[in-house]
């Protein structure tokens, strides 16, 4: 049997004084798709970092792609994580071509690949613009060639359909095909349900800290 | 190529390419820096034998207060996404530090080489032994480069951030500042300059080893 992607339990997390996430339990398995909801400030940007390993819990236990969060193993699986967060995590002065070349030089990727993951988001005739720039819409879409230049096993998108026109969102749809295909998983962030409804196998609410299975 | 010096290189090219961006350094912290120089003899007077003495003093100070500053700035520019999304990258934090050491380095020594004619121009300090200069430049250049990454990262990592940081980061300029300008004296003086050189050798030694040991460590408290 193969082992869950994401296996959370009874974890918590609390930043400063304040708990943002209580005795959560999720697990995600190999080739499914999740979708996390909430109102404003209910952690799940959070819980996001917490699945990202950029976050370590206060409490429980957990495992992503195989690694406890809670020790040295989980630097070792961050580069099979793909995280597009709601902040841009572009470089402001180089243009998209050279945000996407950083890329590929440090994961040791031939450089044509960056103009192919440009051009298949349709940044093409953009990629020579500073990402500072551009608009929203356009930084996200870099952001996603920036995942799809890294194709991750577990996909992590924060209000995957921010900003996007319906042309892109169907990106959406197909970064989180391609990591189900390969046999990871994604986990969709929208305060939206509806948006992400058609792309996720299942729903969960995040309120009080707490997760609760959405219906239908 | 390895994977470290790969991914170090990959850092600093594009550091280097942000600052070709910016012209921070030759377009607006030089001027002030060669501004700082021209002040100088305007507060000591025009005793031309003081000035000669205390010129390559002068220069370094000018150096570290802000061809350091630079460094810290472009060290700590990245923010959060930036740092947490190189971090997914499999980007090892040790390789981080020395590339953005290296973008630093670079920097520092365009700095360095536009002040120093200033310098010399100013202070006339009646240098001997100039061919000292070329091992002399990069081992203080390098020191200070490693600081002000250091300094970067620690702004990073701690809360209290730019306002602790110089105070933290400052005794470990004063050997670095020492060594450079006692070498330069040394060479005035016909006097011995090895034990100066080797210091600041160490210097270099010490924050390349921290650098790259407290990366990981640094990188994760910035989260």
């Amino acid at each position: 049997m193969t082992s869950p992607v994401v296996e959370l339990r009874d974890v918590g997390v609390r930043i400063g004084d304040v708990p943002v996430l209580r005795n959560l339990d999720l697990t995600v398995g190999a080739g499914e798709a999740v979708g996390l909801h909430g109102a404003n400030g209910s952690g799940k940007s959070t819980l996001l970092r917490v699945l990202a390993t950029l976050a370590v819990p206060s409490a429980g236990r957990g495992r992503v792609l195989g690694a406890d969060l809670a020790s040295g193993e989980r630097f070792a699986v961050r580069p099979r994580i793909g995280l597009v967060g709601h902040e841009p995590g572009l470089y402001p002065e180089l243009t998209l071509a050279e945000n996407l070349g950083f890329v590929a030089r440090v994961r040791g990727v031939p450089a044509a690949a960056a103009a192919a993951a440009l051009e298949q988001v349709g940044l093409a005739r953009a990629s020579h613009r500073r990402a500072a720039a551009c608009s929203h819409g356009m930084q996200r879409r870099a952001e996603f060639a920036r995942v799809l230049l890294a194709d991750p096993d577990l996909l992590l998108l924060d209000e995957a359909h921010a900003g996007l026109d319906p042309a892109a969102a169907d990106l959406v749809a197909l970064l989180t095909k391609r990591a189900r295909d390969r046999g990871g998983a994604a986990v969709l962030v929208s305060h939206d349900q509806s948006r992400v409804a058609d792309v996720v196998d299942r729903s969960y609410e995040l309120a009080g800290g707490r997760l609760a299975p959405v219906s239908g | 190529m390895s994977g470290f010096w790969r991914q170090a290189a990959a850092v600093a090219r594009r550091d280097l390419t942000g600052e070709v961006r910016t012209g921070e350094v030759l377009l607006v912290t030089a001027p002030f820096g060669a501004i700082a120089l021209l002040l100088i003899p305007m507060a000591v007077g025009t005793d031309a034998p003081l000035l000669a003495r205390i010129g390559p003093g002068m220069y370094w100070v000018v150096v570290l207060l802000f061809g350091v500053l630079v460094a810290l700035r472009r060290s700590a520019a990245e923010g959060r996404p930036q740092r947490e999304l190189v971090g997914l990258l499999g980007l090892d934090p040790a390789a981080r530090f020395a590339g953005q050491a290296l973008a630093n380095g670079a920097l520092l020594a365009v700095f360095a080489a536009v002040l120093g004619p200033v310098a010399v121009a100013l202070y006339d300090p009646a240098l001997r032994g100039w061919e000292w200069v070329p091992l002399l430049m990069p081992l203080t250049v390098a020191g200070l480069a490693l600081l002000a990454t250091v300094a970067g990262w620690l702004t990073a990592a701690l809360d209290s951030g730019p306002t602790l940081v110089p105070l933290l980061v400052a005794p470990l300029a004063v050997p670095l500042l020492l060594g450079a300008t006692q070498v330069l004296e040394g060479l005035r003086l016909g006097e011995p300059i090895l034990g100066w050189l080797m210091l600041l050798v160490a210097v270099d030694l010490a924050l390349a080893v921290a650098g790259v040991l407290g990366a990981r460590p640094l990188e994760e408290a910035a989260r």
